[in-house]
């Protein structure tokens, strides 16, 4: 299906989300969408959901102009989107989530499970999906969970399928056979609209190539004219440096240890299984996997936000197992949190208070449960100039700041007193790419004091541009800890994978290009 | 650094160790239990009882179709045998020896030591076994209508503490208007309007301003104890021919009903009984059988999924609201049609709350929520019985009996038993 968006214009209270937009994806074409966050890709793909409408300019689909008010409408014209977070319902099959919304019926809306069953059967097959049709989603791994979603598309016979960062979530090997899968739908004739804001993922499955910033498309290209730095400065507008400048570790005493630890998740299920590590004092150790493979728990874990079930943390020797997060900071551990909005700040309160927020127990911020204000203010303003963070006031709130500059006030707060142990969690998830440079340089400058840096990544990238040793987990087990020297991005993905026996017959070539995406 | 590569992923000795205490613990805790029941049995109903006492079940009345003779057990030997197995059956839980299906073991323990109680209470004495099981299904009833509505309800998404306010308001409304029409139907129909009329101003409340559902739910049962005690005793107590509505006759199934004991007990009811069975096959198969039940259930585990594949979220949550609001008037009409032919000030007496627990302990599910107010109605049954056969236990005990069971059955069993995810949550359209 042709689709064309023409003079798309999407404003919010406040912000104008697209601006003037023009795109036009052909049958049986990957068009990729490129751009940061806020570049406006998913409001426009909102729009031609039918999930938002837009102000101003059309749609046509096939040529005919189509005005969309509502998924349903969207799902009959043959527009199939596959969300970021996955539209699933955990405790249903798969055949039940397939067809919820089309459901074939007898007598008195009785479903007709068998001919739901024969029909996601015979798409499995055709597209050489292998998803079990009577299996519960939540059972299945977030790899096939996606195979699922691009059967509920086809199974409402969608012509165009719009794919929002289908990647996030994916170990390499995953997003191999979901490339090969775009392919195979392209080439029978459906359009593939591909969102991301990883180049190097657009560089290989995209026809074409729009890039986005601030609302606007600022060029169309193909991967033939194009390479990863110039889309890089598209992107961001200007030119970029995708390389971290570092000297080699020097690493002294151990800092953190953790020996054996196991958790629970929050319903119960073994996250963390027996996991040990050492983190030494001036080195960055790096854990990577696949989202939920069990870092953030481990992560909780360490910082005492989560209870242990077995197995110890140590701190510079002393047990600190079990510790509450008030002793985990006096210990020496600095911590930022992997949802900064959820818990690293309080939104509504103004920078300046966010900004003291673990210390306001301790003088000079606070005397016998008095805050001194002026202490606070002039504390914050240290801090604000230090940080280059970019706010009105110390007195804004600071749900009111950009994404990057919520984080530099995390980092300015956490980073301050972080003498011994910074543990850090998506440090640079949902930034811009000035923010991610900024905030990389500070982590490698905290290393180089002698600081103890245990960093969570899901982003490849991020933990070959910082790490000094990479611990690889996947199913909430250490399944390989490599030095930044023998790391590369094909055994990362590997062990990602969780192919262990692989893993070790793959040479490590010691070069690879490093990248900021 | 060398790369270290672990074993292969089996799971590890120290999880496993973990998941096996929190088993063990468990069974542990069941088996202490049941001993303790053993134990009790065998020294206050055996040991400390008189000899020489006999007590009789009565299992037929006399104009049932087939006479069942009645079982004379020696009262004293009951209590020491039963308690001897309860505590046995104890014993193999906390040693071990039987490691799955605690929580059967300790059914079966507790279904026992109810025996030995009956036994013991009804020492040189008879007691209708059958009058016992048809006053629990009699009083099971508004229990399981009340937690059909909450089923509705939060299936849905929507949280329904609002249950005792629509028992209430289909009481009142269903005694006015049967009183004044002269036909129990009338009433019947009109506490379900009721029940609607309820249902329809929580949905307002919690789906489309998205009110706390904790705090909706309680303007209603507020409200409405207020309005029906305040009419109550204005209106009905004035011209109590307003109060006059009329009941349900029971009547039986041809054939069913000479069937021995199941026949009387289960064939030979009042509408609200078939009703009850009606309502859980039906809910069973309409919820899991069909496409409205799917998107019933879509729509309370994952909203935003619904809505995404075009399901009207915020019109399914309201015909479910409703739907369950009309469930609760029905068990409303109960309290006036059947149970006592009129109207009195609260008089559901926080049943709508006991059939919200009875909702949880029966998992969300139909038949679930059928046997858990089987268990509550049996055990405030129970009570009346044991009070009537004069035992040296204080009235004020035996009062406490159903809400402690309550109390322990959500306190200890429902721990693992999983809400729809969506429970409580509001839906924001984007």
């Amino acid at each position: 299906m042709k689709v064309e968006l023409r003079g798309i214009t999407k404003r919010f209270p406040g912000v104008v989300a697209c601006k003037g937009v023009d795109l036009t994806v052909e049958s049986g074409e990957v068009h990729a969408l490129l751009g940061e966050n806020g570049a406006g890709k998913s409001t426009l793909m909102n729009i031609l959901f039918g999930l938002y409408r837009a102000d101003e300019g059309e749609v046509c689909l096939d040529g005919e102009p189509f005005d969309c008010r509502s998924p349903a409408q969207a799902i009959a014209a043959g527009i199939g989107m596959v969300h970021q977070h996955f539209m699933l319902v955990p405790v249903f099959t798969v055949a039940e989530n397939v067809m919820l919304g089309v459901e074939p019926t007898g007598p008195l809306g009785r479903l007709d499970r068998v001919e739901a069953r024969r029909r996601v059967e015979e798409l499995s097959d055709r597209y050489g999906l292998a998803v079990d049709p009577d299996a519960v989603i939540e059972d299945l791994p977030v790899g096939v969970q996606q195979r699922v979603e691009i059967l509920k598309a086809l199974y409402r016979d969608a012509r165009c399928l719009i794919l929002d960062e289908p990647t996030a979530v994916l170990t390499p090997h995953e997003i191999d056979e979901l490339m090969a899968i775009i392919r195979q739908l392209a080439d029978g004739g459906r359009s593939v609209i591909f969102i991301s804001h990883k180049l190097r993922e657009a560089l290989g499955i995209a026809d074409r190539i729009t890039v986005l910033r601030g609302g606007e498309v600022v060029g169309h290209t193909t991967p033939a004219e194009t390479d990863e730095q110039a889309l890089a400065a598209m992107m961001v507008g200007r030119d970029v440096q995708l390389v971290v400048d570092k000297a080699p570790a020097r690493p002294g005493e151990p800092v953190l240890e953790v020996d054996g630890l196991v958790v629970s998740d929050d319903r119960g299920h073994r996250a963390v299984d027996g996991v040990s590590l050492t983190v030494r004092a001036g080195e960055i150790l790096a854990i990577a996997g696949v989202q939920g493979n069990g870092q953030s728990e481990l992560v909780e874990a360490i910082c005492g936000l989560r209870p242990v079930d077995a197995g110890a943390v140590r701190l510079d020797g002393r047990d600190v197992t079990g510790h509450d997060p008030r002793a985990m900071f006096r210990a020496g551990l600095a911590h930022v949190p992997e949802d900064r909005q959820r818990d690293g700040l309080i939104g509504s309160l103004p920078v300046a208070d966010n900004l003291v927020l673990n210390q306001l127990d301790r003088r000079p911020f606070s005397r016998r449960s008095v805050i001194n204000r002026r202490e606070v203010r002039r504390h914050a303003a240290r801090l604000v100039e230090e940080f280059d963070v970019r706010t009105p006031s110390i007195d804004t709130p600071v749900g009111n700041l950009s994404g990057g500059n919520q984080q530099k006030v995390i980092i300015a707060r956490e980073f301050f007193h972080a003498d011994r142990l910074l543990v850090l969690s998506q440090p640079t998830r949902g930034l811009d790419v000035g923010s991610i440079q900024y905030i990389h340089r500070q982590i490698v400058a905290k290393r180089d004091e002698g600081v103890a840096v245990l960093l969570n990544s899901s982003e490849l990238d991020e933990v070959l541009a910082l790490a000094d040793r990479i611990a690889v987990v996947y199913r909430g087990r250490v399944v390989g800890v490599l030095d930044r020297e023998e790391a590369n991005r094909e055994r990362l993905g590997l062990l990602m994978a969780g192919a262990v026996e692989e893993a070790a017959a793959v040479e490590a070539t010691g070069e690879e290009e490093v990248t900021v995406t | 650094m060398p790369t270290t590569l672990t074993e292969p992923l089996a799971p590890s000795r120290e999880a496993d160790l973990v998941a096996e205490r929190s088993a063990a613990r468990r069974r542990v805790g069941f088996g202490v239990a049941t001993a303790l029941l053993g134990l009790v049995a065998m020294l206050a109903f055996g040991i400390g009882s008189e000899s020489g006492l006999d007590a009789v079940f009565v299992l037929s009345r006399s104009s049932d179709a087939v006479q069942i003779p009645d079982v004379t057990v020696p009262a004293r030997a009951t209590g020491l045998v039963l308690g001897v197995v309860v505590a046995a059956l104890g014993a193999l839980l906390v040693t071990g020896v039987v490691r799955r299906r605690t929580f059967l073991v300790f059914g079966v323990g507790l279904a026992l030591f109810v025996v030995a109680l009956l036994a013991w209470a009804a020492r040189g004495d008879d007691i209708s076994i059958i009058g016992l099981l048809d006053g629990t299904l009699f009083r099971a009833t508004p229990l399981a209508l009340g937690a059909f509505a909450g089923l509705l309800c939060e299936r849905a998404g929507v949280v329904n503490i609002a249950i005792e306010g629509m028992l209430l308001a289909g009481a009142f409304v269903a005694a006015l208007t049967a009183s004044a029409a002269g036909t129990p139907w009338v009433g019947l129909v009109c506490g379900m309007a009721a029940g609607v009329l309820l249902g329809a101003f929580l949905g307002v409340m919690a789906i489309t301003y998205r009110v706390d559902q904790i705090i909706g739910g309680t303007v209603i049962n507020i409200f409405s104890l207020g309005l029906t005690s305040y009419l109550g005793t204005q209106v009905l107590a004035r011209y109590t021919d307003l109060n006059d509505p009329g009941a349900f006759r029971a009547f039986g199934i041809p054939g069913l009903e000479r069937l021995p004991l199941v026949g009387p007990l289960l064939f030979h009811n009042t509408i609200y009984v078939f009703l009850v069975f009606v309502l859980t096959a039906a809910l069973w198969w309409g919820l899991f059988r069909t496409r409205w039940g799917l998107r019933v259930r879509s729509v309370g585990e994952h909203p935003r999924a619904a809505d995404t594949v075009g399901i009207d979220v915020l019109r399914t949550r309201y015909r479910s609201v409703m739907l369950g609001g009309a469930v609760a008037g029905l068990g409303g009409t109960w309290f006036t049609l059947d149970a006592t032919g009129g109207f009195n000030e609260n008089m559901t007496a926080g049943k709508g709350f006991i059939a919200l627990a009875a909702l949880i302990f029966g998992r969300w599910h139909p038949v679930g929520a059928l046997v858990a107010a089987l268990v509550f109605a049996f055990s405030e049954e129970l009570q009346t019985r044991l009070a009537l056969l004069d035992t040296p236990i204080p009235s004020d005990f035996l009062l406490m009996t159903p809400y402690v069971v309550t109390i322990v059955v959500v306190a200890g069993v429902v721990g693992r038993s999983r809400a729809p995810a969506a429970d409580g949550q509001p839906y924001v359209v984007e």
